[in-house]
């Protein structure tokens, strides 16, 4: 192996360890007790939490190459989509199993009643296929196509915000950050479509 | 006259405090036998077992004696499973101190409660700022184990000490005008990091009301202890307000100042969000918060394997004694 692959390889690995890290913290804290009063809220809020940073990883990867020319993420985006999706997924399992216990009328009125929930499983429904439709050969199968599927990633981030504004009590600085954050993610790519349409537009009158 | 010098005492005879406190519980649980003969109702405060490792708050040295001399108000309190000490005093809502569960056990820690004065204001014949001391001083202690309904859907079960809000209100003489209760907490955002926060919507200082009927029910309580010791910071010492039947933020916390008015008095939360939150705020299955239910609550700590579901109670299960207040009034338009 040369050095440059050693450094790939390397890089590869912790970059695969890293997000696993809070899931280890949470098992951890879980088995010694750990967890305060409410054990079942601090799983489901701390894997909620991942979830969205993972997806605003996912999100910020792109921007970073356009802008910054930073390359080397690109790699790694679909691993950080994937492990957003599985913290959502444990984050709506451990919703039904921890807090409401698997009970369907019990589900029905919390779907119901909290709206904030039916938008946030909405969003982890819409990961799903996105998740399945991550690997090489599925994205040669669908062509064109691939790319308007996966385009669902900005309404799915949309639904994550209103998911957590719906929450607040009465401290909205959690809001305001990833709010920001969001607005920045997508506002850049608002930008290079628009530049994109205008460059199109000129070379169209050119001709 | 005869002055005794210091040095007149040999230090082998100063008792050490170990066994000083040790007879102190030997004469409690005399005192508690003697009551609780003498009553039938009341009996000491047990010696409850606290983790080695849980910081415990003993207040100053005029609250410790009142504290060990408190007895159990045996008809006000459920024979429930107590909420442990751990969470009690580590879960806690109180935004002046951040506003995550953890955060007032946190940041509360050198909160500095002693001196404290509460003002007494508006429609009494005997206005005036009072030394916490001498408010508390002239009543008996009791200890009253309430349930608590957060309007967040969990409840605990805690070892309340306190005074009769009632007992302690009727002594400053409300005037024929005091229609309210207006209770307000100390507002220094130098000590209160939650206050100096800039995303936060709520309005400061925090304040709470009754009205004057709910403010004189005996089961009101103003409590300045809990499991037995002070009030620990995070929960509100040194001086704060445990209304059972109604929703825990109106029990207002680090009280410093209680207003009589004629005028139903403005609260933080409902300030904030008057659809979400009503000035009465009882504890009511049939009335939902905008957005969850009120038909069931997590009973504190709950564990992974059970969520410790139970329904919630109207007036969470002080009905039989409060429900009176409300003759004749739509709980659902009064929520």
């Amino acid at each position: 192996m040369t050095n440059g692959k050693i450094v790939r390889y390397l890089q590869w690995w912790v970059v695969f360890l890293l997000p696993l890290l809070p899931l280890g913290l949470l098992i951890h804290n879980a088995w010694i007790f750990n967890l305060g009063a409410d054990p079942a809220q601090a799983i489901v809020h701390e894997t909620g939490l991942w979830a969205i940073n993972l997806l605003w990883i996912t999100l910020a990867i792109t921007p970073l190459r356009r802008i910054f020319k930073i390359n080397w993420p690109m790699r790694f985006r679909r691993m950080m989509g994937l492990y957003s999706l599985f913290y959502a997924v444990v984050h709506l399992l451990a919703f039904a199993t921890f807090i409401v216990g698997w009970q369907p009328d019990l589900l029905l009125k919390e779907l119901s009643e909290r709206p904030y929930i039916v938008v946030g499983a909405l969003a982890v429904l819409m990961l799903i296929p996105l998740g399945i439709t991550s690997t090489h050969k599925m994205q040669r199968r669908l062509g064109r196509n691939w790319l308007r599927l996966h385009k669902l990633v900005y309404p799915i981030a949309l639904l994550v915000m209103v998911h957590i504004i719906w929450q607040i009590r009465s401290d909205f600085g959690e809001q305001l950050l990833y709010g920001t954050l969001l607005s920045v993610l997508l506002g850049s790519r608002l930008y290079f479509y628009l530049q994109k349409r205008l460059r199109t537009q000129r070379t169209a009158r050119a001709a | 006259m005869l002055i005794k010098k210091p040095d007149a005492i040999r230090s082998s005879e100063i008792t050490s405090e170990s066994v000083y406190l040790n007879r102190r519980h030997f004469m409690r649980g005399l005192l508690g036998t003697t009551a609780l003969l003498a009553t039938g109702a009341a009996n000491a405060v047990p010696e409850y077992e606290i983790e080695k490792d849980l910081p415990i708050y003993r207040g100053p040295d005029w609250l410790q004696k009142q504290l060990r001399a408190s007895t159990r108000n045996a008809a006000f309190s459920t024979d429930e499973k107590l909420t442990p000490y751990f969470h009690v005093s580590t879960y806690n809502n109180f935004y002046e101190f951040g506003t995550g569960k953890k955060d007032p056990a946190r940041h509360a820690q050198e909160f500095n409660t002693d001196p404290w004065k509460v003002e007494i204001t508006g429609e009494v014949a005997k206005p005036g700022v009072y030394n916490l001391e001498d408010l508390i001083k002239p009543h008996q202690l009791e200890e009253r184990i309430y349930r608590l309904r957060c309007v967040e859907a969990w409840s605990m079960v805690v070892p309340w000490i306190g005074v009769p809000l009632g007992d302690l209100l009727k002594r400053f003489e409300p005037t024929s005008k005091a229609k309210y209760v207006e209770f307000t907490t100390l507002h220094d955002p130098k000590q209160m990091p939650g206050q100096r926060s800039r995303f936060s919507t709520l309005e400061w200082p925090y304040v709470e009301g009754l009205r004057i009927d709910e403010a004189m029910h005996p089961l009101t309580l103003m409590a300045v202890g809990l499991y037995g010791n002070a009030m620990p910071p995070q929960n509100g010492a040194p001086l704060r307000l445990v209304v059972p039947w109604k929703y825990g933020f109106k029990s207002i916390k680090s009280i410093v100042r209680i207003r009589f008015t004629d005028k139903m008095p403005k609260t933080t939360w409902n300030l904030m969000a008057p659809h979400e939150y009503g000035f009465y705020s009882n504890v009511n299955p049939a009335v939902d918060h905008p957005r969850w239910s009120q038909a069931s609550e997590r009973r504190l700590p709950s564990s992974l394997f059970n969520p410790n579901r139970v329904d919630t109670l109207p007036f969470n299960g002080y009905a039989e004694e409060v429900a009176e207040l409300y003759r004749g009034m739509d709980l659902k338009k009064w929520f």
